[in-house]
């Protein structure tokens, strides 16, 4: 048996691969990045699977349905909030069902290490109507990927792998497994299964909700949900959680505890426990979703339930050992030293050299003549700006977001309605707001820092960047006079101010793209 | 058996390849291991740490939990004083002296050496001098993880192994300069180790271990130095005075 090291990232991607993967699909964003980067990485020489980044990650899901359609089996990825942007093709998966193995693996982010948001995925999840796996190591993200496939293709759903950046982002020996062949091209023409249409849509979903009595039976009997029964006090551990009570309780205690690495969640499991003890925890790394299902409005009458929603443990952030061992009643862990108190910071900071830090200091200079100018960004390497010394950025919100924004403040009558958004973003979704607002013809101004690369998720390839980019911008139909490019150095400074002034002056929509590349992407292209 | 090591540092300093070495020495030992790490936004020259775990039974979290750790092995000694209340009582800080600077806010660099010479358990390695020293200043963090070594569960030669593996990609020098830097992080803090445990000051042990050439140092002469300097500003000033790196078997002539 091989044994390798792998982020639980990788493991699920290894885990694809060797259940017989034909096309892996997504667009990056910690903690996700490193699934796709190890299929293509691992699949390159060969060439046999299809490993490309999409523009964003509804592109990406539409792309592994189209895959899952023709018969093969096809791994999505993505963050959590990228799910959002991939919701209505997700959604709609669910009620077309799938053909060839379709797997969606998305990594949440509690305690939001670099995201903005702590949204917990299990929520669409239960929103569609699929199954959803909880990986607890690394070991279990490889092996899971078989049973996901699998489970795909014998009930036609979709199937969630939900992460946290803690597995994701965690390496240990994983045992590896035969690589399984490919699946054969053997495309689903069943036109009404595909063709949402109202009639068909019906039907459809009504199949959807006739597949949930065997979807909570395979939970049910799962071998991730494993029931243990002993003392009356009552624990339910979901995924991660359960590591982080081990942790601290060992298997020498008296707890009774149900583990949930598998929903829909196993109702009759959850009773059994409630029938058997007097007060129960509930530890899930991530929203109060299973919390809330056991109390339901009514709570319980003779068991007192605990977790987030009390207070016994943080209704926000990450879990962690410490914070169960308290919920547990236990006391500290003796330590050493105590916390340092007053210790310097250390944020994260654009590199020396960034082109970003010439765009900003430009654009700050280009704005000076204005009353404290508030300027739309986006989400990116770029977002740094909004911190000391720069502080040229005063928004980020999703991706996109700058554009829209700056019209909609442009619309109320704010001025100068200035959005700042990197090319990859643009890419991902800034090109339908900037079209959006040409053609309205709103007084906004677009800064593109076009840095030629995914910077902050490890310079990936950006799909719209140099002549791709100023076409696209174009295509529009905004002005060519409206539509500068400028380069962003310490020489050029007085130039690049002039230039944002003079549009920063004009009635309407302009673009000015500052182009240089990421010098750390200037790195691995040289290496 | 277990142990729990912070590996901390400045994001580009290195410390996901110092877990790529003892990673590899637990798997190959056959222990159980887990190494999570930070990736994305706090690698842009913001803090970074790492919780790497392994031992002869199930490893459960993979974060450290607090009065867990056995060992903050820090490439950055302001980054020690950020991870050191997970220390268990007895645990140890093996660290480099070499600040990285990249905030206005950073302290005084001899109050913060004299504040690590406050933890019971530490091994203090100049580690810009011994990458220097063999080769390249980048190889900080190889330093380091040799300072380490002798309280890890894993041979010398398993160790390098894997060094060599880390840096196979990059050529036969890069190996060569990327071993070297291990073997003088090695050797600095057993000599360092072995200094404090004869009696001499951390500070005057730092400063001195600065002065012996890379090549020569061999614990076994720290009783000999510590008896030779005993703390004593003027012999240690003699020292550091010579004019070329001192041979690390020449205690005697400065007695």
């Amino acid at each position: 048996m091989n044994r390798e090291i792998l982020l639980g990232d990788e493991a699920i991607g290894l885990g694809a691969i060797d259940a017989g993967l034909s096309g892996v699909y997504g667009y990056p964003g910690t903690p996700s990045t490193e699934i796709f980067e190890f299929v293509e990485r691992r699949t390159k020489k060969a060439g046999d699977v299809h490993a490309f980044w999409s523009t964003n990650e509804k592109v990406a899901y539409e792309e592994a349905l189209g895959m899952s359609w023709a018969g093969k089996r096809a791994l999505v990825c993505m963050k959590h909030v990228g799910l959002n942007v991939a919701a209505d093709a997700f959604m709609n998966s669910a009620v077309t069902g799938t053909n060839g193995g379709l797997v969606l693996a998305v990594a949440d982010d509690p305690g939001m290490h670099s995201s903005q948001n702590e949204q917990d995925s299990r929520y669409f999840a239960q929103f569609a109507l699929i199954p959803c796996f909880e990986p607890r190591n690394q070991q279990e993200c490889y092996d899971m990927m078989f049973d996901a496939f699998s489970l795909s293709e014998e009930l036609s759903v979709p199937v969630m792998i939900r992460l946290v950046t803690r597995i994701a982002h965690s390496r240990a020996g994983v045992a590896t497994r035969d690589r399984l062949p490919q699946k054969e091209l053997e495309p689903d023409k069943q036109i009404k299964k595909w063709t949402l249409l109202p009639a068909n849509a019906r039907a459809q979903y009504k199949h959807l909700t006739e597949k949930q009595p065997e979807l909570l039976r395979r939970a049910e009997e799962s071998r991730s949900n494993s029931l243990d029964l002993r003392g009356t006090k009552g624990i339910i551990a979901c995924g991660l959680a359960g590591n982080y009570l081990f942790e601290n309780i060992g298997n020498d205690h008296d707890y009774s505890i149900l583990s949930i690495c598998h929903y829909p969640l196993p109702a009759e499991k959850v009773r059994e426990l409630v029938g058997h003890v007097d007060e129960l925890l509930i530890l899930e790394d991530g929203y109060p979703l299973v919390e809330t299902a056991v109390r339901g409005l009514f709570g319980l009458a003779h068991v007192s339930v605990r977790g987030r929603m009390t207070g016994e443990i943080p209704r926000t952030g990450e879990l962690n050992p410490d914070i169960v061992r308290a919920a547990l009643g236990m006391e500290p862990l003796p330590t050493a030293y105590e916390p340092a108190t007053e210790i310097s910071n250390r944020p994260p900071a654009l590199c020396k050299g960034c082109p970003h830090t010439d765009s900003f200091r430009a654009l700050n200079d280009a704005l000076n003549d204005f009353d404290n100018p508030q300027v739309f960004s986006d989400i990116g390497c770029y977002t740094l700006a909004a911190l000391p010394p720069l502080e040229a950025v005063h928004s980020c919100v999703a991706m996109g977001a700058s554009i829209g924004m700056a019209a909609g403040a442009a619309h109320a009558g704010y001025s100068p309605a200035v959005a700042a958004i990197g090319d990859s973003t643009f890419s991902h979704g800034g090109i339908t707001p900037l079209l959006s607002a040409v053609q309205q013809n709103v007084n906004l101004n677009v800064l593109v820092v076009d840095n030629s690369t995914v910077g902050m998720t490890g310079t990936q390839r950006s799909m719209s960047t140099g002549s791709t980019l100023d076409q696209i911008i174009l295509g529009t139909g905004i002005s060519e006079d409206h539509f500068r490019v400028i380069e962003p150095t310490p020489r050029n400074h007085e130039q690049n101010v002039q230039v944002l002034r003079e549009e920063l002056a004009f009635e309407g929509p302009s673009v000015i793209v500052a182009r240089r590349a990421c010098i750390e992407a200037l790195k691995t292209r040289t290496n | 058996m277990e142990k729990n090591i912070i590996l901390a540092g400045v994001g580009g300093q290195g410390i996901l390849s110092i877990a790529f070495v003892i990673d590899n020495a637990a798997l190959d030992a056959g222990f159980q291991f887990k190494q999570a790490e930070v990736h994305g936004m706090a690698q842009r020259g913001g803090a970074v740490q790492s919780n790497l775990r392994y031992g002869d039974s199930e490893i459960w979290s993979d974060i450290i939990p607090t009065g867990k750790a056995d060992m903050v092995l820090s490439v950055e000694p302001l980054e020690v004083m950020r991870y050191r209340h997970y220390l268990r009582p007895g645990g140890w800080v093996v660290t480099s002296t070499t600040p990285y600077v990249n905030i206005p806010d950073y302290p005084e660099i001899d109050s913060l050496l004299s504040d690590l010479t406050a933890f019971e358990n530490i091994i203090m390695v100049d580690t810009a001098h011994f990458a220097r020293s063999a080769g390249n200043l980048r190889a900080q963090n190889m330093v380091t993880v040799g300072a380490a070594s002798p309280l890890l569960d894993f041979s010398e030669d398993r160790l390098l192994a894997f060094v060599e593996m880390l840096f196979a990609r990059k050529g036969e020098k890069i190996v060569a300069v990327n071993q070297r830097a291990f073997r003088f992080g090695r050797a600095a803090g057993l000599f360092f180790r072995g200094l404090v445990d004869s009696g001499m000051q951390r500070l005057t042990a730092l400063s001195l271990i600065g002065k012996i050439d890379p090549e020569t140092i061999d614990a076994t002469h720290a009783a000999a130095w510590a008896g030779a300097i005993a703390d004593d500003e003027a012999k240690l000033e003699a020292v550091l005075a010579e004019e070329e790196a001192v041979a690390c078997d020449r205690a005697a002539a400065f007695a």
